[in-house]
């Protein structure tokens, strides 16, 4: 529990509005307890620059767990840091070495522009989701849950595709900033169960031309995607897409 | 009963209440609804749920969300499942047991029609969930799987591994977005809803701040839903996202809106000590851990040995000792006080002595390490992550945390406000719950208002009054406007000496030595006179930067701040005034020789909701008597 003292330097980009031109600035944070979460840290860091009049360092965060997909920057050229399936609020000091130098920079895609310093605009993300992400059923039209059975296996497998988050370090590790990894999860999540067959030809194709058109790259295999999943999420998913995706063409009447 | 306070419960028996008021409300005709813009605050569960399904009725519907996308409200960290009716195990369970557990868990102290038909929709959710592609945990044979939580004697809840709130909430966000999708929800994210905006007495919009541009907006609607959350953060440190706030529902209180049991909140037994005074926020252990962790704390005063090094017979297994029968499951408020009595009596564990273990030993020498990793393998994996200690070897260390508000707006059968044309739904509202809320029961609550009860009852209000037409344009809005925008130009203008958060921590700490686990009159009556005062140097000393335009995170917590620090003072006034103890709210002057809580039925079986009186003047009390038909008032007792 006792908690070493450590010192750190801080490279962060800072970048007034989408508007402006970005640069980084670097900062010394001092006696940090080594407890902490890297963003309590942030927060140290923050209290320090507003009694000293200088505007704290802007970034996404809600849950602090690792659950509501807020968070993410990229430390030292790994999103959410080069620790496996964390998200960044879930890092902890003790992961760091005293006199170590970080740097930190935004999610660097074009379909996800900066905000300002650490935040980005994932809205793309949401406009995905509402190009097919569901099933079209209206509130109250609903059977008895149980009257559809659906096998375990299944089921867990649906689930597993259903756990990402959406915080987007799959597009930030990919050299081609592409969604797939997001969009085959929740691809994958529909096509795994029996709710998502009425639909799911239109889903894949809407889903992906909306990808397309949001200006996220292509799929080149590099897998870095799922190396910088938080939770996991396996690039199989991007496979079981490319399948849907193409006997939805294949099928497809219009 | 005070006259203003209707609850418009309707006549008849318990069980047939909601058919019968629903075979009474009014409806507006599919081709007409398109003429009705609704505006809901939120899309958590209760927003999302309530957005999606009145949208599908073709009704145009507005959605504002503080976070950069709906997906991710606070709703998404719930981790242990959601109650429903459905006996699918056949263990005997029913709308009635759901409901009386409910109605006992919560202290008697909420409205029985409310909570029956809270019980009686909970099928509803699973069958729409399910359909909605929600991934609940399944049994081989392809059914749902059920747990028991909360010390429930059936097995009602349905949960998805360790994420139900996620993927509820990612069902109802899809139904939502398909809306977005068909052009009948407008969706405005990292939007903050400033004030409430009231024409001729009636809801008819909210001023926004654009947290990108900083640019306020108005928003003109026929009917406001206010479903934002919970107002835990007031303590500062709970298990609540950071983003968590009162300002939605202060600044309707306002307006207007009567604030129903303010101090009751419930503080969770099983999360993660504080490690030091940068903590930012709380993280919940699950409450299933108590089904095979055993609670404990050295009997020795001051006893500093490493657990391993304390003897079988040298320790005390309180919950265990004390609640025969229910033991290490307790209801939360039981297993949350006993915590505190152990550390105040100076036998806490830990380097700050703010802890007690919750061991595992037991459990793994009975079933095997590789049966309690199947059951608790994530939070073991949490808990190793957060305290870099591994909870195999060693015991956890547990101490209580804020998590959850039971008070809110107070509503009435229709959950609507004192005010006409204002929906509560959610976390927000006072509704179900009581004084205590059981484990699973405040997603069944979110999802319940928003698919299965707020659809029918806004018909009430938008076809069963009338109200004029009107503009962004006019007087009321301008006024709204003008108003938030001097608020924001004073934070600006202090130009103090101490951050945002410095002031929060204080408030926090006030909120939790006086007004959280155990409260009593003088404390009540110090925090009273401490509140006011920082209020004071908050106004004369905060540094918030920069300027209203752009992205500008400190002016955002400095409003949200500022309203805490009105709001405290409320919870501390509500507390002080109910000399009984019930649920979360532990009055030391009221409880029993063995140190139980005890309630006093025949003074305080009341809900009570504050009105606003304007700045500077004391808020006036109006009580909702609570009248139970149908169930025997009982002291709870877990013995
Ligand atoms: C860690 C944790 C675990 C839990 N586990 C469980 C569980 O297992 N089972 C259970 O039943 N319950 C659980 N709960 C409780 C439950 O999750 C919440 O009570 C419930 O999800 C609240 O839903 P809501 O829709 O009312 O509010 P929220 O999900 O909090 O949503 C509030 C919404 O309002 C928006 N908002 C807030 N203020 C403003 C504003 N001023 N302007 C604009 N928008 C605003 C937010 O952006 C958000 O969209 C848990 C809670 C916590 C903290
Ligand atoms: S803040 Fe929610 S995932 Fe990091």
């Amino acid at each position: 529990m006792s908690g070493k003292r450590i010192s750190l330097t801080l490279k962060v980009w800072r970048q007034e509005s989408a508007k402006d031109a970005g640069k980084m600035a670097t900062y010394e944070v001092k006696d940090i307890n080594d407890e902490m979460s890297f963003l309590e840290m942030l927060d140290v860091l923050n209290e320090q620059l507003v009694t000293k009049g200088e505007r704290p360092i802007t970034f996404d965060h809600d849950c602090r767990e690792g659950i509501c997909g807020a968070c993410g920057f990229v430390i030292n050229g790994h999103a959410h840091s080069k620790e496996k399936e964390i998200t960044v609020c879930q890092l902890h000091m003790r992961k760091f070495q005293d006199g170590e130098t970080l740097v930190l920079e935004p999610w660097r895609a074009k379909a996800f522009p900066v905000l300002q310093d650490l935040m980005v605009d994932r809205s793309a993300f949401d406009r995905i989701q509402a190009a097919g992400g569901y099933t079209s059923v209206h509130t109250g039209s609903a059977v008895d849950a149980n009257s559809i059975l659906i096998p375990k296996v299944d089921a867990d497998a649906a689930f597993d595709a259903a756990t990402c988050i959406g915080c987007g370090a799959c597009v930030a590790s990919c050299k081609n900033a592409s969604a797939m990894l997001f969009v085959g999860a929740k691809v994958s999540q529909f096509a795994l169960l029996p709710q998502g067959q009425v639909e799911r030809e239109r889903r894949v194709k809407a889903m992906v031309e909306r990808m397309d058109a949001e200006g996220f790259g292509n799929c080149t295999n590099e897998y870095e995607c799922e190396a910088a999943c938080p939770k996991g999420i396996s690039v199989t998913n991007i496979a079981r897409m490319n399948r849907e995706f193409l006997k939805a063409a294949v099928t497809d009447q219009g | 009963m005070s006259k203003i306070l209707d609850s418009k419960v309707p006549d008849g028996p318990l069980a047939d209440k909601w058919d019968l008021h629903k075979a009474g409300l009014k409806l507006v005709a599919p081709n007409n609804r398109r003429k009705y813009n609704i505006l809901v605050v939120g899309t958590g569960l209760a927003g999302a749920s309530a957005a999606a399904s009145l949208a599908e009725m073709n009704y145009n519907v507005t959605a504002l969300c503080i976070s950069d996308s709906p997906r991710r409200a606070h709703s998404i960290a719930a981790q242990g499942g959601i109650n429903a009716a459905k006996n699918y195990p056949n263990d005997n369970d029913s709308v009635f047991r759901l409901f009386y557990d409910t109605i006992k868990g919560g202290d008697f102290r909420a409205r029985e029609a409310n909570v029956y038909r809270l019980a009686q929709v909970s099928s509803s959710i699973i069958d729409q969930c399910v359909a909605q592609g929600v991934p609940f945990a399944r049994e081989y044979g392809g059914v749902l799987a059920n747990r028991t939580f909360g010390g429930a004697q059936v097995s009602r809840t349905f949960y998805a591994r360790g994420q139900t709130g996620q993927q509820l909430l990612l069902g109802a966000y899809s139904a939502m977005m398909r809306q977005v999708a068909r052009g009948k929800v407008d969706l405005r994210a990292r939007r903050e809803m400033m004030d409430l905006v009231v024409v001729d007495g009636i809801a008819r919009g909210v001023i926004a701040r654009n947290l990108v541009t900083g640019e306020l907006e108005r928003y003109a609607a026929d009917a406001v839903l206010l479903c934002t959350g919970g107002y835990g953060n007031v303590f500062y440190l709970s298990t609540n996202a950071m983003a968590c706030n009162v300002t939605a529902a202060y600044r309707a209180h306002k307006r207007g809106a009567f604030m129903a049991n303010p101090c009751f909140t419930q503080i969770h037994p099983t999360c993660i000590p504080v490690s030091g005074d940068y903590q930012s926020k709380l993280t919940l252990m699950s409450e299933s851990l108590r089904n095979d962790g055993r609670v404990w704390v050295p009997k020795k005063v001051g006893d500093k040995r490493p657990a391993k090094d304390i003897p079988e017979n040298e320790r005390d297994y309180y919950l265990e000792r004390k609640y025969p029968s229910f033991g290490n499951m307790v209801p939360r408020d039981v297993a949350s006080r006993n915590a505190k009595m152990a550390c105040d009596e100076g036998r806490g564990v830990g380097s700050s002595g703010l802890a007690v273990y919750l061991d595992f030993e037991d459990a793994i020498k009975r079933d095997g390490q590789p049966a309690i990793e199947a059951r608790y393998g994530n939070l073991f994996h949490m808990y190793e992550k957060i305290t870099g200690e591994n909870p195999y070897k060693a015991p956890m260390r547990i101490y209580p945390a804020v998590h959850y508000t039971m008070g809110g707006l107070w509503v009435d059968y229709n959950l609507e406000s004192t005010v006409p044309g204002l929906f509560v739904l959610g976390e927000a509202n006072f509704s179900d719950h009581g004084a205590n809320r059981l484990g699973a029961s405040a997603l069944m609550q979110g999802l319940a208002d928003g698919y299965f009860v707020v659809p029918y009852t806004i018909p009430a209000h938008l076809v069963g009054r009338s109200y004029r037409k009107v503009s962004t344009a006019d007087d009321e809005f301008r006024q709204a406007e003008t108003q938030v925008k001097e608020r924001i130009d004073r934070l600006l203008a202090v130009g103090g000496s101490r951050t945002v958060d410095s002031f929060h921590r204080e408030l926090g700490l006030i909120m939790w030595d006086n007004c959280g686990m155990a409260r009593n009159r003088k404390g009540l009556e110090e925090a009273l006179e401490k509140i006011p005062a920082l209020r004071k140097a908050f106004w004369a000393d905060v540094k918030v930067l920069g300027a209203g335009a752009n992205i500008n995170t400190e002016l955002e917590k400095a409003g949200r701040v500022a309203d805490f620090l009105e709001f405290g003072e409320l919870m501390c006034r509500d507390a002080l005034v109910r000399e009984e103890s019930c649920g979360g709210h532990f009055r030391e002057e009221s409880q029993t020789e063995e140190g139980e809580a005890k309630r006093d039925d025949e003074k305080y079986c009341y809900v009570a909701a504050w009105e606003h009186a304007g700045d500077g003047k004391a808020p006036v009390m109006h009580k909702e008597d609570l009248v139970f038909e149908n169930v025997k008032l009982t002291q709870r007792s877990y013995k």
